[in-house]
């Protein structure tokens, strides 16, 4: 009797189990390519989307769909194109923008986009009070830097002004040639006076007028829903004043930060494109689907800094041995797949046709000897040191790697530290460290945002390299120039001081990874893999 | 009964109050704030964090004012999502979680207590073996590995079920209440097993049997009441495990439960937001084992006489 009631309970639970599945039904990315709904993978869960709190590239995928800036980016150029502004002029000397913003240009609530909106939002994005993190990428302007540190409280002393209602003048400090570019970024993204306040102080970093609902936006989406940890959906903003060439109905953005997951739900035709691609899955897209996985050169350097003010480090020669003895190479094509680019320099090569220098090479030779001028003949003497990366499999891999090259080549032991992300975030700011990983992604297409980092005591430096000469060159005279082969010629100087004095291990320059459907156009790889959602468009296939 | 419930409830009082001061200086004196970032910031933008943070008052200053707002029911505004607060995430992922533990629970009990009588009643045969070696299987096999081999075959292979998401298309719900509810079905198989042996060889169901009444009935109404005891006893906290212990399934399912929110607040130290998790994850754990504990006293007589003097 038992058994019998047993026996019906498995035919039930095995009926619910069959009766659950949907069959083969349309999948959403083709729904979505029929209907003009984009599925995106697009990493983290954001933290916001108020323009000038948030800081991750999450984020600016959805803060750039929201709000529109002065400039905008081409995606296949990376050329400034107008946008809020209609256009500029530049005056001789490199330092006073005059932009001549769009009359069209309205907020989702209907109010008229002004030069004081711009104005406004550039006060508020410095304002102290607010907390800033991304404030220093507003510096160029005049007085921007000492508004920000509260050394001047009075933002009219501040390099912006209104001239009439649509007209913004903006004064830079140096002439800054990357300085329209940095107005796509959502550090200077206008926000809507009315409504920020309406739900509090400028500054307070927790408010809700950034929430769906609340929000007032001036970009080609605005904000339908937003529930956190399952998606945000924005739909194409019927108020903008190019709303005719948005080519998009939606975009859903998915916080996917498991990338096995995230690949299964590609696989399952659930998105259309991927924030990543797991690194052991590569070689099997590149083999069997190479149509669907997109590979592309990526602004960021994966390298390793040497604390200098440590001893062995502090000495020249030891940093040489242990930059020239890593076969970057041989680790690119077993750990890495073969994927990365092998790095010799920290600036990425190409990065708006500037190539850096090279000036060593894979020569364990030459390291030992270097190493053994420095005292330690093969490494005999020489302390056990660490090397610290954050919890993550394929930095341990390649630390692995490079441990035994290091091993192999010029006998000295080194171990392996790993820390928790906030945990390593600590021992680097405080400089304790050996040897320790670190990524740089470019927050603008120049090689200034690499070499600005490692002048004297600067705040990403971390490594207590300092030259005299570097910083002339980066702070003082490249600034100056407005030619760019002569500002690139000076930041070629830097560079080889840099690489000469070796305060870091350049790795390899970073590659984006992302699955993508063949339905999703319009997105072409750049650099900065950035989106300008106003050229993304989805083909249905037959 | 009631002076048993008093005595347990008040016991809980000083188990969550040092949950709160545990958890609060412990997520301070981690390494790393929440602020912490690869680019440097300033000295002034740094201040401005803390302050609107309240991070720069004494430790003992800003926990009273915790405990303060805590009293008023409010677990403070969210550190890495600034437009919400702690309040509201929770009852955001709370229902799915619940909803999520509750599904993978009864699949859990049913498939258990199936499995579990079913062994029983025939000890050492292959009605025992196979039943035992599967959940044997289930408590070894962690939900990190079962989801993604469910996703596998019945999402990808098969392609019956959707492989994410909550409540977004049909039957999605069905694999993470199954990979939740696999490793509790297989210890509730055990567990009914061994109560059910036990209870089986007692003399009053000989008794039972003599006066004649149908085995079904010497199964169901004699011998389950003694012999899933263990069970019940196990509920209570198995299900707070259930709330508490989501958090893999929900990534690889792509769940916006609580479960995630508790992970991310740890890796992104977001002190309100652990402190607002754990201490109700912690209260719901009490109030789990509370309920359990007056079950099982309403279950066992034996219990009940204990505190009747």
């Amino acid at each position: 009797m038992i058994l019998n009631r047993m026996k019906w309970t498995i035919a039930f639970l095995s009926l619910v189990l069959i009766g659950c599945g949907g069959g083969s039904e349309e999948r959403r990315v083709e729904v979505g390519a029929r209907e003009g709904v984009l599925h995106f993978g697009n990493g983290t869960e954001v933290q916001g989307l108020d323009p000038h709190i948030v800081t991750g590239v999450p984020e600016h995928h959805i803060v750039t769909a929201l709000f529109e800036g002065l400039t905008s980016k081409n995606p296949y150029t990376l050329e400034s194109e107008p946008a809020a502004a209609k256009s500029w002029d530049i005056s001789e000397d490199g330092l006073t923008y005059t932009f001549n913003l769009r009359e069209d240009g309205r907020w989702t609530n209907g109010d008229p986009v002004t030069a004081e909106d711009f104005r406004w939002s550039f006060e508020r994005a410095l304002t102290p009070a607010l907390g800033n993190q991304n404030n220093y990428m507003l510096f160029p302007i005049a007085n921007a830097e000492a508004f920000a540190n509260g050394e001047i409280d009075d933002f009219k002393q501040v390099g912006a002004k209104v001239i009439d209602q649509t007209t913004l003048q903006v004064t830079l400090r140096t002439p800054t040639p990357y300085f329209l570019q940095l107005l796509d970024h959502y550090i200077a993204y206008p926000v809507h006076r009315n409504t920020v306040e309406a739900f509090g102080s400028y500054t307070d970093r927790i408010s809700q007028w950034a929430r769906e609902g609340n929000i007032v936006t001036n970009g080609a989406f605005e904000l339908i829903e937003w529930q956190v940890n399952s998606h945000i959906r924005v739909e194409k903003n019927l108020s903008y004043w190019d709303a005719e060439n948005i080519k998009l109905n939606a975009i859903v953005y998915y916080p996917t930060e498991n990338l096995v997951t995230e690949e299964r739900m590609f696989r399952d035709g659930q998105l259309h494109r991927t924030n990543e691609v797991p690194l052991d899955k590569v070689s099997v897209y590149l083999a069997d689907d190479p149509d669907r996985i997109v590979i592309a050169p990526y602004l960021g350097t994966y390298y390793y800094m040497i604390n200098t003010t440590r001893k062995p480090f502090d000495d020249v020669r030891v940093r040489k041995a242990l930059v020239m003895s890593i076969d970057r190479e041989l680790l690119n094509e077993t750990v890495l797949e073969g994927i990365m680019d092998p790095s010799y320099a920290l600036v990425p090569p190409g990065t708006l046709g500037y190539q850096p220098p090279k000036i060593f090479a894979y020569d364990p030779d030459q390291a030992k000897a270097l190493l053994a001028e420095a005292g330690f003949p093969n490494g005999e003497g020489f302390p056990v040191f660490e090397l610290l990366y954050n919890t993550q499999e394929n930095h341990r891999k390649i630390a692995i790697a490079i441990q035994q090259m290091w091993q192999a080549n010029l006998g000295i032991s080194v171990s392996l530290l790993n820390q928790e992300w906030r945990v390593y975030l600590n021992s680097q700011e405080n400089q304790n460290y050996d040897i320790s990983r670190r990524g740089w992604i470019g927050d603008y297409v120049d090689p200034n945002t690499f070499l600005d980092m490692y002048i004297t005591d600067g705040g990403n430096n971390k490594t207590g390299f300092s030259n005299q000469r570097y910083d002339q060159l980066v702070l003082g005279e490249a600034p100056t120039k407005l030619n760019q082969d002569e500002r690139f010629a000076l930041y070629y100087e830097a560079e080889t001081i840099l690489m000469e004095e070796v305060p870091i291990i350049p790795i390899y320059t970073y590659q984006t990874k992302s699955l993508r459907d063949p339905s999703f156009k319009g997105a072409p790889s750049n650099i900065m893999d950035h989106y300008n959602w106003k050229y993304v468009y989805l083909e249905a296939s037959e | 009964m009631w002076r048993f419930i008093a005595v347990r409830t008040l016991q809980a009082i000083p188990v969550i109050l040092t949950v709160i001061t545990v958890t609060f200086f412990l997520v301070r004196a981690a390494p790393g704030g929440p602020f912490s970032s690869e680019k440097a910031v300033s000295d002034q933008v740094k201040a401005a964090l803390e302050e609107q943070y309240r991070l720069d008052l004494p430790a003992y200053e800003q926990y009273f004012a915790y405990m303060v707002d805590l009293f008023r029911g409010d677990f403070g505004p969210s550190f890495n999502f600034p437009s919400r607060s702690v309040n509201e995430l929770i009852f955001q992922g709370l229902p799915i979680t619940l909803e999520l533990g509750l599904y993978a629970m009864l699949i859990a009990v049913l498939i258990g207590v199936v499995a579990g009588v079913c062994a029983a009643l025939k000890p050492n045969t292959l009605q025992d073996y196979i039943p035992m070696s599967l959940s044997m299987i289930g408590i070894c096999m962690p939900s990190f590995l079962l989801g993604p081999v469910l996703v596998l075959v019945f999402g990808i292979w098969l392609d019956w079920v959707p492989i994410s998401g909550w409540g977004n298309s049909a039957g999605d719900k069905l694999l993470p209440s199954i990979t939740l509810g696999a490793m509790y079905a297989a210890y509730i198989a055990r567990l009914s097993r061994s109560g059910m042996l036990e209870v089986l060889s007692q003399d009053y169901l000989r008794t039972a049997r003599a006066k004649g009444l149908p085995e079904y009935i010497v199964i169901i109404k004699h011998a389950l009441r003694g012999g899933l005891l263990p069970v019940v006893a196990y509920i209570g906290p198995a299900f707070a495990g259930l709330l508490s212990g989501s958090f893999v399934v929900e990534t690889v399912f792509q769940i916006p439960g609580l479960g995630r929110f508790y992970v991310q607040a740890a890796f992104n130290r977001d002190y309100t937001m652990i402190l607002g998790t754990t201490v109700f994850l912690a209260s719901l754990i009490v109030v789990f084992n509370l309920l359990s504990d007056i079950l099982s006293a309403w279950i066992n007589p034996r219990l009940r006489y204990q505190f009747r003097k």
